[in-house]
């Protein structure tokens, strides 16, 4: 183990140890910190420049008024409505074309599967007059099923990778087996193969879910009113409204923060194991 | 009677074709929407920056103007250079990152809950990080305006002032990146072999020639995905500018990512040719790495197989 384990280092070495985790902790989150305690604190304190002692009390209102005074539960209902099919699509998606690219050997097989590798790399401006120009076609410009339609085709490119290394990892003479045995092809799919994906299933939805509640750029592009806008988006018009309320700004921070922070602690092994993938080997 | 034929023969022209057919109707959803939502427009955008077109009446074909006219934007060069700014400072990412994953890397109790918190970062949007180094910026209040106002009697206004607010929102983008490095690290280092470790421990190495002879080549496949996502993260720096300063002061934090969105779909104007021509110019400079991490990925696979 790299570096020597602290437990075979002097008590004072290991004292040491115990006492900078906190403080590089507090250290590291300080901005975060900073911001949580902001968003509790009334706003006569900013007033009177009272900007890092303790609150004079905690002004939970801000985080009512947020809500009565600003559209923000309208722009979170919203984040949900562009996540939710966005990673029931896209995982419907990848799996097949995973399941294509794990499974078969055919011509154009490598030839596709870096088509999918290289388009996760493109940026994204590249690509934004058309898909602007194009969602507008469809008449679904400014609607949150225009944004889920684009998060689905791109962000497919990236699951395909995932989902095409994790099946090509599952063992091939249970697929043989079931082939023997007369199995028709999307039987094999259905019934054997999707069911072992499971974890490559979790860990790409949680991944999704927190890429696409916190894309901003695509929300600014293609969603322009209160009612469609998903809350990246709306918080960043939110904060030209709000010019120095800080105390609002921070709790709208926080609300918006707060759903993918969740889905993070809920499903941390899958998360993780979403992101390292490839990392190791 | 000639029914069944057809049926028969329609039957047997699908068994003796479904291998070769299979794997094309699984893909065919998948690719649908990548060609016309990723491949197709990228083509798109390339014609599109020889037009001069606002995005409602008619295209007007004006060859490479579009190109020579960059030339000659100051706006660009300064958008330009912020880039290479942005991907050289990012790559602090790939120590710093190394460095806290090494620090974390014990166990310690409540080692678990460290390493989570330490990864908090990533997790949060990118307004929402460009908005508490908004605050930690801030003039007259913000903790960092205090202190250099503390130690040299003057605060300074980062994200006001055109020489430091592009390092300002490098800051604030290397929090998250330099969180995401640090758990590529730590499960590199978790793979590590110990008795390669112990083996050189014997042999009397120890601190950085450890990290150096023995560590790191075994970390190098984790070092490759930082670099790659480190890269991508440099050159997508849109949300931050965009969130922290608009672009400003005087455009000095401008970076071809936002200055593109600027002149393509802004208040200033509707120049999407124009636009497209940056967007060119910024994926020429992805396309260099892209090919490169590419070209890496199929060699490890050809070695796999």
């Amino acid at each position: 183990m790299f570096p020597r384990p602290i437990e075979k280092s002097t008590p004072a070495a290991r004292t040491m140890y115990q006492i900078a985790l906190p403080i590089a902790l507090f250290i590291w989150l300080f901005p975060l910190i900073g911001v949580a305690v902001t968003s509790v604190r009334p706003s006569s304190d900013l007033a009177s420049g009272n900007y890092f002692g303790m609150p004079s009390r905690f002004a939970w209102d801000n985080y009512v008024s947020i809500f009565t005074d600003s559209p923000i539960g309208r722009y979170i209902f919203n984040s949900f409505k562009v996540t939710i099919p966005t990673v029931i699509g896209t995982l419907a998606l990848s799996c097949l074309t995973g399941f294509a690219l794990g499974i078969y050997k055919f011509k154009g097989n490598l030839l596709i599967f870096f088509m999918f590798v290289a388009g996760n790399f493109v940026p994204f401006q590249i690509l934004m007059v058309p898909v602007r120009d194009l969602t507008y076609g469809l008449g679904m410009y400014n609607t949150t099923m225009g944004l889920a339609m684009f998060h689905i085709a791109f962000q497919t490119g990236f699951c395909t990778l995932f989902m095409r290394n994790f099946i090509s990892a599952l063992p091939k003479e249970l697929i043989e087996a079931a082939r023997v045995e007369g199995v028709k092809e999307w039987q094999i799919f259905w019934h054997i193969v999707l069911p072992l994906m499971r974890p490559a299933i979790a860990a790409l939805a949680v991944l999704i879910f927190t890429f696409i509640w916190n894309d901003f750029f695509w929300a600014t592009v293609l969603t322009t009113s209160a009612s469609t806008q998903p809350v990246t988006a709306g918080l960043s018009s939110l904060n030209g409204q709000w010019v120095a309320a800080w105390h609002l700004v921070s709790a709208g921070s926080i609300i918006a923060a707060l759903p993918p922070v969740l889905m993070f602690f809920m499903m941390q092994k899958h998360f993780i194991a979403g992101l390292t993938l490839g990392a190791v080997k | 009677m000639s029914m069944t034929h057809a049926d028969r023969q329609s039957r047997t022209w699908w068994q003796r074709n479904q291998q070769t057919l299979t794997p094309w109707l699984f893909l065919a959803p998948g690719l649908l929407m990548f060609a016309v939502y990723v491949v197709w427009p990228i083509f798109s955008s390339f014609q599109l920056s020889f037009y001069d077109y606002d995005g409602l009446s008619t295209k007007e074909y004006i060859g490479t103007a579009n190109y020579s006219e960059l030339w000659g934007d100051r706006a660009f060069k300064t958008s330009l250079y912020n880039n290479v700014i942005w991907l050289v400072l990012y790559m602090l990412a790939v120590p710093l990152g190394l460095m806290i994953a090494i620090f974390l890397n014990q166990t310690v109790r409540g080692i678990r809950i460290y390493k989570s918190l330490f990864f908090f970062p990533f997790v949060i949007s990118q307004v929402v990080v460009g908005l508490m180094f908004a605050w930690f910026y801030a003039p007259n209040f913000g903790l960092l305006y205090k202190v250099i106002e503390f130690f040299t009697g003057k605060g300074i206004a980062i994200l006001a002032s055109p020489t430091y607010a592009t390092y300002g929102i490098i800051a604030a983008g290397l929090w998250p990146q330099i969180a995401y490095v640090m758990i590529l690290y730590l499960t590199g280092l978790n793979n590590v072999s110990p008795d390669q470790v112990e083996a050189a421990r014997l042999d009397g190495a120890k601190g950085f020639k450890m990290l150096w002879y023995v560590i790191l080549p075994q970390l190098r496949p984790a070092t490759f995905i930082a670099v790659v996502v480190t890269v991508i993260g440099a050159l997508r720096s849109f949300d931050l500018v965009s969130i922290m300063t608009n672009g400003g002061p005087f455009g000095s934090t401008r970076v071809l990512s936002y200055y593109m969105y600027e002149q393509a779909l802004s208040e200033y104007g509707f120049r999407m040719g124009y636009g497209a021509a940056i967007a060119v110019v910024l994926f020429g400079i992805m396309m260099v790495f892209i090919s490169g991490f590419v070209w890496k990925m199929i060699r490890d696979e050809r070695g796999m197989s």
